[in-house]
């Protein structure tokens, strides 16, 4: 399994592509936004939880149809599909590898793009705690989505439309949890409730995404 | 026969106006595709009918 | 005799042709009469005005969206636990109409809530989580759309069915969590205290009735479109293979 994951890492590092194409695409959102809004500081400050928030999920979003598309193509999905390893456990591996590649990184560097777009001082650290707490749950459902739409010659546009709206939950309270502790307001609710989301997606989706595998594979 | 509707005439008939419009659109679509798919499936199966007789 | 029966497409296309013509004919009448008579015979209400009369479209839509998609849920369980094709081919019929019953729920509310609330739209609980719904619907009838294989096309929706169910009811809490409403609460509910009286609640009920049997009629003849679609297209295979 370990071999696995390493295996993915290499992949996306190699490839070069993950990696830095989200975090410069979560970039430019930042850049073009107060483009659209205008450069006052008061404003910025306001939406910037949001536009962070959003940034983040279209950056995860860029990558997810790499998570399988690759393996699917080359026949070693088929291959995973009859190792001794059960198929969600190759799903939430990947699904892994994808947050280590995309999550995090994007978890690390939010606090300079906050800088961009004014962000009150004492939401820094709830930032970054959000974008931890939430971001893993983007990159299982987006697994999800990419087991959906494997096997479509042009699933990217699909994958989106799929994707999106079950990202919907995570991005409420993760935006609001920035915005509470922005303002000293009581934070455990929407933490709390973030921290669930993720759990039981980590925990259950992999099911629905490996049993989404096995009909694309058959 | 046109009831009193009051300052809100447009806002209910264009209320009543959209929900008639958008389900006649629903139920059109299903007998035009209804009728389009029976039509073609009868095809199919007269043609696959000779070719079977010879 | 037991429900299972009409899992059997030819059972299902024999009962169906012979049930179809009367569920048409009762849809038809209850929406008529019920449309008719919460359109030209019903008071106003106090502070409503005469827009108390797009209840009878506006419920029963909001109504059948809902309850379609939970149709699709139960339909998409059978297919993938007792493998009836009939089952996911009704899953897949229901979806357009509940798309259709989404977007007369949204712009009738739309047009209602502009004189009343003095907007068209509002991110409130209600209106978001439906237009959350919508965007499932959406992406449910796109995946059918996308994948060849009708058996793959089937499973693969029935998954996304499952889990678009929970995300769709988890989101509609989160969003009551994130932004309190405009939208009144339900105002049909077995309480008769917080109930609507008697003058609207009669041609509401017939209303909702007519959009049922409307919606069962459709999804029948839709079905049954798509049973002959099937057998078209297992026809065509087998004469390009012979």
């Amino acid at each position: 399994m370990i071999a696995l994951l390493l295996r993915d890492l290499r992949l996306a590092v190699r490839a070069g592509g993950g990696f830095g194409l989200s975090l410069a695409f979560f970039l430019i959102v930042t850049v073009l936004v107060p483009f659209g809004v205008g450069p006052e500081g008061g404003t910025l400050a306001r939406i910037a939880p949001g536009i962070l928030w959003v940034g983040a999920l279209l950056a995860c979003l860029l990558s997810l149809d790499r998570i399988f598309a690759l393996d699917f193509e080359d026949g070693s999905l088929d291959l995973l599909a009859t190792a001794p390893i059960p198929m969600e456990a190759v799903v939430s591996i990947k699904a892994f590898a994808h947050w280590l590649t995309t999550g995090l990184p994007l978890v690390l560097a939010a606090p300079v793009f906050g800088v961009l777009l004014n962000l009150p001082g004492p939401a820094y650290p709830w930032l970054v705690l959000s974008l931890a707490i939430g971001t893993p749950a983007l990159s299982v459902l987006g697994a999800f989505g990419a087991a959906l739409t494997v096997g479509l010659k042009r699933g990217g546009l699909l994958l989106s439309l799929l994707v999106l709206p079950l990202y919907v939950p995570t991005l409420l309270f993760g935006a609001e949890l920035i915005k509470r502790g922005a303002e000293g307001g009581a934070t455990a609710v929407p933490m709390l409730f973030l921290a669930g989301i993720t759990a039981a997606c980590i925990a259950l989706v992999p099911f629905a995404s490996a049993a989404a595998i096995r009909v694309n594979l058959r | 026969m046109m009831i009193e509707l009051g300052k809100y005439a447009t806002t209910v008939m264009s209320a009543y106006g959209v929900t008639v419009l958008l389900l006649a659109v629903i139920v059109v679509q299903s007998l035009w595709r209804s009728a389009r798919v029976k039509r073609a499936l009868a095809a199919q199966e007269a043609r696959m009918e000779m070719k079977s007789n010879g | 005799m037991s429900i299972w029966e009409y899992a059997n497409p030819k059972k299902f296309m024999q009962t169906s042709s012979w049930a179809l013509p009367w569920v048409t004919g009762l849809a038809v009448s209850a929406i008529v009469v019920g449309l008719i008579w919460g359109f030209f015979f019903t008071p106003e209400a106090e502070g409503f005005g005469s827009t108390v009369k797009i209840l009878y479209v506006h419920v029963p839509a909001a109504m059948m969206a809902i309850n379609i998609w939970a149709m699709m849920l139960v339909t998409s369980l059978i297919w993938l636990i007792r493998r009836h094709h009939v089952s996911a081919l009704a899953a897949k019929a229901a979806a357009p109409i509940g798309l259709v019953m989404t977007l007369i729920a949204l712009f009738t509310g739309a047009i209602w809530g502009q004189p009343m609330w003095g907007t068209w739209w509002a991110w409130d609980p209600r209106l978001t989580s439906f237009l959350i719904l919508f965007l499932f619907y959406l992406g449910y009838m796109a995946l059918w759309e996308a994948i060849e294989n009708p058996d793959t096309a089937a499973d693969l929706t029935g998954v996304l069915c499952l889990v678009g169910s929970v995300f769709a009811l988890l989101s509609r809490y989160a969003v009551n969590f994130w932004n309190q409403g405009l939208h009144q609460g339900a105002s049909l509910s077995l309480d008769a205290e917080e109930n609507v009286s008697d003058i609207y609640y009669f041609p509401l009920l017939i209303s909702i009735a007519g959009f049922i049997l409307l919606f069962v009629a459709l999804v029948l003849l839709r079905t049954r479109t798509e049973i002959r679609s099937r057998r078209l297209r297992a026809l065509e295979l087998r004469e390009r293979a012979a």
